[in-house]
């Protein structure tokens, strides 16, 4: 991977992010052991040892077939909204994009929510591409609506909350006219991890890992586009072709998490500022950092639902809401919004 | 006289719009060519078609004698280099890290940054007079410094062939003449410059190879004390004035005539 060696930085501040990556990593492993422990059913450290080590034990089923699946998707969905969220900032140049505010999660939503009611279709497989297709035409969409290359961060996130409000309209007009899919998809429709036992979790996995290597090559032409196009092409980067790359790269990761967990807001947007703030602009760092930081906003997020309401629970998209949502009006009330 | 770069009856516009047409230009290999014009002649739009950012409709731009449009983008980025009139800083980059990015046609996913890479920029830093600035942040500095940056960027693409878009717009007068000085020796160091300039007399006093143009046409070219005449700088920018020896440097200076646009 190119992430160590690609940039002229000095040997402290490349310490300080080596330093850093092993302290995200390190916290990722602590956040996923709270979230194999903690639950809906309280257990104690013994019980959860056993539920993963004995399969005679009480506990085996709550954990190896709920808890440990959750724990995986949320992993994985997490690092592909946050990786998004940075692809998208870094080829709009916008602070504000998120695949949840740009509507590409609503799309792949309204995609699948149309497929479950209109073809009848309810496997995680045949499902998965409607949400490909969903994402990627609410990407172009939003895109063209905000008026092409010529979109401003502001005219983007206007388009986006367009997009976005009238995906929400069609994937709610549906449930109400549909009570089976409703039921199906309650927790789905805002955004959970509680179906992970239904997901094929090898094939979701996959496709994230995959799709998240890819993007992780392209840090280094996003780094020349990141000095504006015309910089970009004397750099020898076709925007064009970068862009329409990084919209397939996008369309994989968040539609396929979207497919899995359905759609999440704001953990692409939050994520990759927190992330900049401490690593700066080089996408070589920003990147993994993004997707390593994603994934565990989302499984604190999913332990915070879990633990806030018991013995019932909050689903994930609301407690990413609910964080993000400040945050988002932060970003947007600064007097000066940052370039990228 | 090698031409490595030119224009050969290109239709350029944006859309359907033809700003130039049918346009044939060439960029003398070794000399300081300054494009100059008024505003919307043309003159950014012909150096974008140089640098390939806008595609001609009809006719071609050739670089070494070949469509510049049918090599690999990142092989051109070998041979040119572009600074072009609005360049972004991302927040908080360093401008060792900016001039860095320069080295991006050099790299590959397995090249990866080595210590000629770091040889390239010190050098380019050096010879822009930015080596002292290297850790601070590009959005701390004046806008003199700044544009020497950018220069510093482009250098360490170590292409023989440089192209600068209004490079002086937006500096005050004596930043302006540094990087004006900066370009000079780039040119002496024998680089190829092409540049889009607003201030004819330091045209004429920087570039050894003049293009005028108007209406998206050349009116003239060749060396500045050729074509620097009151006859061409009334045609192109309807300036009646004189021509006089500028006493610094010899070179043709402008001296619009006074009162002769009352009434016009």
């Amino acid at each position: 991977m190119s992430t160590a060696t690609a940039t002229s930085t000095s040997a402290p501040q490349r310490a300080r992010r080596v330093t850093g990556l092993l302290a995200l990593t390190a916290a990722l492993v602590v956040l996923a052991a709270l979230s194999v422990a903690l639950g809906a059913r309280a257990m104690s450290m013994g019980e959860v040892w056993a539920g993963l080590a004995d399969t005679a034990s009480d506990a085996y089923p709550v954990v190896t077939e709920l808890r440990l699946p959750r724990t995986a998707l949320g992993l994985a969905a997490g690092a592909a909204l946050g990786l998004s969220g940075a692809l998208m900032q870094a080829m709009t140049r916008n602070p504000l994009a998120d695949p949840g505010l740009l509507g590409v999660n609503t799309g792949a939503a309204a995609a699948v929510v149309s497929a479950v009611h209109f073809l009848g279709l309810s496997t995680f497989g045949a499902t998965l591409g409607f949400a490909w297709l969903g994402a990627a035409a609410a990407a172009v969409a939003c895109y063209l609506i905000a008026g092409a290359a010529a979109a401003t961060p502001a005219r983007l996130a206007l388009a986006g909350a367009a997009v976005t409000a009238a995906g929400l309209a069609y994937v709610s007009a549906i449930q109400i006219l549909d009570t089976a899919t409703l039921e199906q998809m309650r927790f789905w429709s805002v955004g959970s991890l509680v179906n992970a036992h239904n997901v094929p979790l090898g094939i979701v996995v996959g496709l994230i890992a995959a799709a998240a290597a890819a993007g992780v090559l392209l840090s280094r032409p996003l780094n020349a586009l990141a000095l504006g196009d015309a910089s970009a092409t004397g750099l020898g980067v076709d925007p064009r072709v970068l862009r329409i790359a990084g919209i397939a790269v996008i369309t994989v990761l968040a539609g396929t998490a979207t497919a899995a967990c359905g759609p999440i807001v704001f953990v692409g947007l939050v994520v990759p500022h927190i992330v900049r703030a401490y690593t700066g602009p080089d996408q070589n760092w920003v990147l993994p950092y993004s997707a390593l930081g994603g994934a565990a906003f989302m499984l604190a997020a999913d332990v915070l639902g879990r633990v806030a309401a018991r013995p019932a629970e909050l689903q994930v998209g609301i407690v990413c809401a609910v964080v993000g949502g400040p945050f988002f009006l932060y970003l947007i009330n600064r007097r000066k919004v940052a370039r990228l | 006289m090698t031409v490595p770069l030119l224009a050969e009856q290109a239709t350029i516009g944006y859309g359907r719009k033809a700003v130039c047409e049918r346009l044939d230009v060439e960029v003398p290999e070794g000399e300081f060519t300054v494009i100059i014009g008024p505003n919307a002649c043309g003159k950014s739009t012909l150096l974008k078609a140089l640098a390939r950012m806008l595609k001609p409709t009809d006719g071609h731009v050739l670089l070494d004698g070949e469509d510049i449009h049918s090599r690999p983008t990142r092989t051109v980025a070998r041979r040119l280099g572009l600074l072009p009139q609005s360049p972004i800083a991302p927040d908080g980059i360093t401008v060792a890290d900016l001039v860095a990015r320069g080295r991006y046609p050099h790299q590959g996913i397995l090249r990866q940054w080595s210590a000629a890479d770091e040889r390239v920029v010190a050098e380019a830093m050096d010879a822009t007079d930015v080596a002292d600035l290297a850790a601070r942040g590009v959005d701390e500095l004046s806008g003199g410094q700044r544009q020497r940056v950018w220069i510093a960027m482009v250098l360490a693409q170590q292409t023989p062939l440089l192209l600068l878009d209004e490079p002086t717009t937006f500096l005050d007068i004596t930043h302006q003449l540094e990087v004006m000085d900066l370009c000079g020796r780039l040119h002496r160091e024998g680089r190829t410059l092409v540049a889009v300039l607003h201030d004819l007399n330091q045209a004429a006093r920087y570039a050894t190879h003049l293009i005028a143009m108007r209406e998206g046409a050349i009116v003239a070219e060749g060396p500045p004390d050729e074509i620097v005449t009151a006859d061409v700088v009334e045609k192109v920018f309807d300036l009646p004035c004189r021509i006089i020896d500028d006493p610094e440097t010899a070179t043709p200076l402008v001296i619009p005539r006074a009162g002769a646009r009352t009434g016009r």
